[in-house]
């Protein structure tokens, strides 16, 4: 006590007061609306097309000043072959092919993951099964598993959905449990004080509650199968008459079309960018984001 | 002595059927509970053969110190422990499983579902449930929510509602599946001491009106003679029955009353006894 009285001395007492609650007028005007500009780029599409500008700007640039069409197309060049590919050329088809076996083999691959973290939730040995599955598959790249698939079930659709069945299930498996395993207690108890019990518990508790988690993984899941079907593609064409995407980045290689093989790239990017930033932007802006569970 | 002491529970019988007509049976009768649960490395003990009744309309509160198993206590009666020995009776059938004739509030605010609104998650437990159809959940749903004075928010998802208003959205969902018995598990411990206040007064409001049965846990001497109209006082290590009081004739209002300040004096010097014995065994460790 002596000591902290010698150190810092007491306060001073300082008279007391009470205010009236007074009229603001001008400065008061807590509301202000946003500038122009400010709500301009308040949006996320405008500052991102603004880098997608940049960026082709620099590149045609740099194609113009390096003057080598075989190896490097302008991006003028690469635009009009994506337009005239898309027209009057067989890329639509090609890509609707891809994606067809895509959402095949991505459907597949959730329903399967869905099999599995149910199992793995309800039964100590679906946990354990799952543990182990993912821990040993997880690191092991789908194409790798080709060769294999191809000896299996041949050139076709069924080796394609099989790469990707593989590439999509270990990711969005891992994820959806690790989300499960992390509902709060208080909300699991709250569940079954409702009754909920097996695969209802399931579906109409844990789903939702994990979704953060689970559309983290199927967008991975997504990014992943996207991936192993365009390189598996480029291995083999399918074996009817029309080929996919990567096929066809693959044929124009061959035939030095080196601006089609950039527009066969360009689509890819396209697509990507359209699923990520539509559909699963949507789906995050209905579901979690409305929810507060993610800001 | 003997004589005034089977008055004293005469009285008590018949305050007993006044408040709640008919119902001389206990809704719920907690028989010689010992409740065990496993950490990593040991077996705790939390409640060693506990026993009490609790009759229609009871506002019924446990009552100890932390350590004294009365959540525990709780969670077993919800369903969520089985009792290593002895039996929980709920209108005479033995309680082996969660459900929704025991309805839970929590203490923690997350127990509202993040992905429906206010309105739709009274509604989810009486659509589970299946004792309700879809217009008719929806008009209860209504009703209940009215009650506690959330008509405007409806619509809105739990994340946008401060934390009273959440608890109040858990005890609207609880009263709309009319439980035999709801249970409250510190529901206002995570509030700020005026919206504590404030949700007792409506608590209590609300029990007037309705006059549900209730069993009520807290570590809050103040809360229990409030909100309680018998108080279980349990005392800790392991969790074991200490008094039963009777506290219905407090509220808010006597709060400052001789009476009132006797009987907090009372459970505050069981409790207190308890932690005098606690000391030096923490001093040795």
């Amino acid at each position: 006590m002596e000591n902290a009285a010698t150190t810092i001395a007491d306060p001073p007492v300082r008279p007391e007061f009470i205010k009236e609650h007074k009229q603001v007028g001008d400065i008061g005007d807590v509301e202000r609306p946003l500038s122009t500009w400010e709500r301009f780029t308040s949006h996320t599409a405008v500052r991102r097309a603004f880098i997608i500008i940049v960026l082709a700007v620099a590149w045609e640039l740099y194609a113009r000043w390096v003057e080598n069409p075989l190896m490097l197309p302008s991006f003028s060049t690469v635009f009009s072959a994506l337009w005239e590919e898309i027209v009057v050329g067989p890329l639509i088809d090609r890509t609707i092919t891809t994606i067809q076996v895509l959402l095949i083999g991505y459907s597949a691959g959730l329903a399967l993951s869905t099999v599995l973290t149910t199992l793995a939730v309800s039964t100590r040995f679906g946990n354990d099964l799952l543990s182990t599955l993912t821990a040993m598959f997880n690191p092991l790249p789908a194409i790798a598993l080709l060769p294999l698939a191809l000896l299996w079930f041949g050139l076709g659709i069924p080796s394609l959905v099989f790469v990707i069945v593989h590439s999509v299930v270990w990711a969005v498996s891992l994820n959806t449990h690790t989300g499960f395993m992390s509902v709060s207690e208080t909300q699991r108890m709250a569940g079954q004080n409702y009754g909920l019990r097996g695969i209802r518990y399931v579906v109409l508790l844990l789903i939702p509650a994990a979704f953060a988690s689970i559309l983290a993984g199927m967008k991975i899941g997504w990014a992943f199968a996207w991936r192993t079907l365009i390189a598996a593609e480029l291995v083999f064409g399918v074996s009817s008459r029309s080929g996919g995407l990567g096929w066809y980045i693959f044929e124009n290689r061959n035939q030095l079309l080196t601006a089609n093989v950039f527009a066969g790239l360009l689509m890819v990017i396209i697509i990507g960018l359209l699923v990520e930033s539509v559909i699963f932007r949507t789906i995050e802006a209905r579901t979690v984001r409305k929810w507060g569970m993610q800001r | 002595m003997l004589a005034n002491s089977s008055e004293h529970l005469k009285e008590e019988r018949a305050v007993a059927e006044e408040t709640a007509p008919g119902s001389t049976a206990p809704v719920l009768t907690v028989d010689n509970v010992t409740l065990q649960y496993k950490t990593r490395e040991h077996l705790v003990t939390a409640t060693y053969r506990v026993s009490f009744d609790v009759f229609g309309a009871d506002r019924f509160v446990l009552l100890g110190p932390s350590g004294c198993g009365k959540s525990t206590l709780l969670k077993g009666i919800a369903g969520f422990m089985r009792p290593v020995e002895g039996e929980i009776r709920l209108d005479d059938h033995v309680v082996r499983r969660p459900g929704p004739d025991r309805m839970m509030v929590f203490q923690e605010f997350d127990q509202l579902l993040p992905w429906k609104t206010v309105l739709d998650n009274v509604i989810f437990p009486m659509r589970v449930s299946g004792k309700w159809g879809r217009s008719e959940s929806r008009e209860r749903a209504l009703a209940a929510i009215a009650k506690v004075n959330l008509s405007k928010f409806c619509d809105l998802h739990p994340h946008m509602l401060s934390g009273g208003m959440k608890q109040r959205v858990a005890i609207a969902r609880a009263m709309a599946m009319e439980p035999k018995v709801l249970l409250m598990d510190e529901p206002f411990a995570a509030l700020d001491a005026l919206t504590r206040r404030k949700m007792q007064e409506e608590l209590l409001e609300l029990w007037h009106d309705v006059r549900f049965t209730m069993l009520f846990v807290t570590h809050s001497i103040e809360e229990a003679i409030i909100v309680g109209s018998r108080i279980l006082v349990l005392s800790p290590h392991p969790g074991q029955v200490r008094a039963e009081l009777n506290a219905h004739q407090f509220g808010h209002s006597q709060q400052g009353g001789s009476e009132f300040q006797e009987l907090h004096r009372t459970i505050h010097e069981m409790l207190f006894s308890e932690r005098v014995e606690e000391t030096p065994m923490k001093g040795e460790v």
